[in-house]
């Protein structure tokens, strides 16, 4: 006890990594099964349905699944960047989503600030500097395949990401004018951030002035990690080959992990910069601590329904019991913790909306042809995110001369 | 911070360029050339840094160091797309990236 | 104080390892990563230093968009493991002893200079750059510098482009 007291910043901070790690891993994991379900519900089927109940076992099983498969490693690839590609995808990955506060800098527990695993000064350069490192993985992963379809898929899918990265960039620069700080806890809740309403019930959330950087960085964003519209790269898997062909197994997994780490990042991003992140969109009154009890305490009920009419197994039943305790739980520390859950709670429910979009696009737009998708993020959204950035610097000026 | 003397990062940017100096001379590949270029060049921005830290006085921040930093960085990515395109204009020309194999103009 | 210390010298030893696998890498690709981890010991140095942004810029330019290009190239060119032409007996018998030599002795005149000696453990920190202060100085007294880069950086793209244009 002497050790923590001496040492808090140390403490709470392997507590934090800790913590956040175990939530987005399984956080990633449960991603995949809501993409599968979700997807399968647009193309009128069922999705993961036997694995547990409603499929809620099967990341469990895909993982033990990739442990236990044969690791093949094709006999004349160059090994030490064959085996770092895919680490340092995930390594990355999981580090930008560190930078990213989830509720007010200034909540104490401790003496250390509880919401922020760093808070560091210039956390939104910090971010996109990780991001762009991210483009390594890919390009050494097709490099290092020694095979021509690889070659391909990864320097396509590596040029796509720097030409979208440069109109990502771009397209957040109106956002830091209006925010006129780099702390991305500042940027929500600081003297330029986005407390407050217009007329008395529009939220300050910057995506109304700057509804055209936002279009923008949401598709940079899709394009930058690879997804539906802008898959092409990857989904020559499903043709041909990608810059993960000859991976099998841990180190696929870890592409896997990596990807979805990297839609969570920026779909942090997105509501940090466009949506308020953590601020409620009601302002923060006292009797908001009942939206996500009565959230969750519908979900516990309609858990119970089903166990009672749906589910037949025993072990699905028990399943799902577990599931409505654990709605309960969350219940109950929103209702008694308020000021430590509810800025996490919007937080995660705004996330929560960019991944429901995410799979809503995989599962209905068609993918870009190569030239399209280069002449897209050169000559449409690279200009659109200069316009934006011109006309807000004018009207920032005029109004604040 | 002040517990690391500057001196000892500026040694560092010394035999960081020294190692440059020597990948420069005794490498034969062109691209392997330039990139021991850049690394004089971030030899070079570390002792600027370091520099800028060392007229800082206690209050105030001298930024001139940074500032000069921030311009050799733009200008090394200049030159390294100039430089990049070169390397690719001969390589398909003379069919080799040695640089010893680029001897037309010699005597 | 032992925090710095300890990063002081790991990002030391990252940065020089990071130098001598430059050297020493029999293919090219090994060479560029090598260059890659002694940027981003750089970055973390330059946060040492108290220069956040700079490290921040250092990161994203230099490491993530310059090297990039640099790996691309040498995926584009194939570029295997490198001919040894075998360097002659000067070169290797002298010339790289009095290579190192050249090293140590730029790096002891640095040590012992003026400004490196004058700042040992002295008085109180300053504070670290804000990017406010940075970007002041470029867009006021520097604006020139500023302005004359812009134009340098179009006419390299320009120059990148025609000349790794294909003949037609």
């Amino acid at each position: 006890m002497e050790f923590i007291s001496q040492h808090p910043v140390l403490v709470v901070s392997l507590v934090k990594i800790a913590l956040t790690l175990f939530v987005v891993m399984t956080a990633l994991a449960y991603l995949t099964w809501f993409e599968r379900k979700v997807v399968a519900r647009m193309q009128s089927r069922w999705g993961p349905y036997y694995v547990g109940a409603h499929g809620l076992l099967q990341p469990l099983a895909d993982g033990v699944k990739f442990l236990f498969k044969e690791d093949v490693t094709p006999p004349s690839s160059d090994i030490v960047t064959y085996i770092l590609a895919p680490f340092l995808a995930l390594v990355l990955a999981l580090t930008a989503i560190a930078l990213i506060p989830i509720g007010p800098t200034d909540v104490l527990l401790l003496g250390q600030p509880v919401f922020a695993v760093s808070n560091v000064n210039i956390g939104l350069i910090l971010l996109f500097a990780i991001t762009s490192l991210g483009v390594y993985g890919v390009a050494l992963a097709g490099w290092s395949s020694n095979s021509k379809y690889p070659l391909m898929g990864g320097l396509r899918s590596s040029a796509q990401m720097i030409s979208y990265e440069v109109s990502l960039t771009l397209s957040v620069v109106g956002v830091l004018l209006l925010a006129g700080t780099l702390n991305l806890g500042d940027i929500v809740s600081g003297p330029g951030g986005q407390t407050g309403y217009w007329l008395h019930f529009i939220p300050r959330w910057n995506v109304f002035p700057q509804i055209v950087g936002f279009f923008c960085y949401l598709t940079a964003a899709i394009a930058e990690t690879n997804r539906v519209p802008f898959d092409l790269p990857e989904a020559e898997t499903e043709l041909v080959a990608g810059f993960h062909t000859e991976y099998s197994s841990f180190k696929f997994a870890m592409f896997f992990m990596a990807e979805y780490a990297n839609m969570i990042t920026v779909s942090c991003l997105a509501t940090i910069l466009f949506f308020g992140g953590w601020l409620s969109p009601f302002g923060g009154h006292e009797w908001e601590k009942f939206i996500p009890v009565a959230i969750f305490l519908a979900l516990a009920a309609y858990c119970l329904y089903s166990i009672g009419t749906d589910l037949e197994a025993i072990l699905h039943k028990l399943q799902f019991t577990i599931v409505v305790g654990i709605f309960l739980v969350l219940a109950a520390v929103c209702f008694f913790f308020p000021q430590y859950a509810m800025p996490p709670f919007w937080f995660i429910l705004k996330i929560a909306v960019f991944m429901f979009f995410y799979v809503w696009a995989r599962g209905t737009l068609p993918r870009f042809r190569y030239d399209q998708l280069m002449s897209f993020g050169w000559k449409l959204l690279l200009p659109a995110a200069l316009a934006n950035l011109v006309v807000t610097a004018v009207v920032w000026l005029v109004m604040h001369p | 911070m002040s517990a690391i003397p500057v001196s000892w990062y500026l040694a560092l940017s010394g035999v960081l360029f020294g190692l440059g100096v020597v990948a420069f001379v005794f490498k034969r590949n062109i691209i392997t050339i330039f990139m021991a270029i850049e690394l004089m060049l971030n030899a070079v921005n570390l002792a600027f840094v370091a520099f800028s830290r060392a007229h800082s006085a206690s209050g105030q921040v001298a930024l001139d160091g940074q500032v000069f930093v921030f311009f050799v960085i733009v200008v090394a990515a200049a030159e390294a797309a100039v430089g990049l395109a070169i390397v690719l204009a001969l390589a398909h020309t003379r069919q080799s990236l040695n640089v010893d194999r680029v001897n037309l103009l010699k005597f | 104080m032992i925090v710095p210390l300890i990063v002081f010298f790991a990002c030391a030893l990252l940065a020089v390892v990071g130098a001598v696998l430059l050297i020493l890498a029999h293919e090219p690709i090994h060479s560029a990563l090598s260059l890659v981890l002694v940027m981003v010991a750089l970055a973390i140095l330059y946060l040492l230093l108290g220069a956040p942004f700079v490290a921040a810029i250092q990161i994203l330019v230099y490491a993530g968009a310059i090297m990039v290009l640099f790996v691309f190239v040498i995926m584009l060119l194939n570029a295997g493991v490198e001919e040894r032409t075998d360097w002659s007996k000067i070169g290797k018998w002298v010339g790289l002893p009095l290579g190192f030599l050249l090293l140590l002795e730029i790096a002891h005149w640095l040590y012992h200079s003026e400004p490196g000696t004058a700042i040992a453990n002295g008085g109180g920190a300053p504070p670290a750059a804000s990017t406010f202060a940075l970007s002041t100085a470029i867009f006021r007294q520097y604006l020139f510098p500023f302005e004359a880069t812009s134009i340098l950086i179009l006419i390299a793209i320009l120059g990148a482009l025609v000349l790794a244009r294909k003949d037609q």
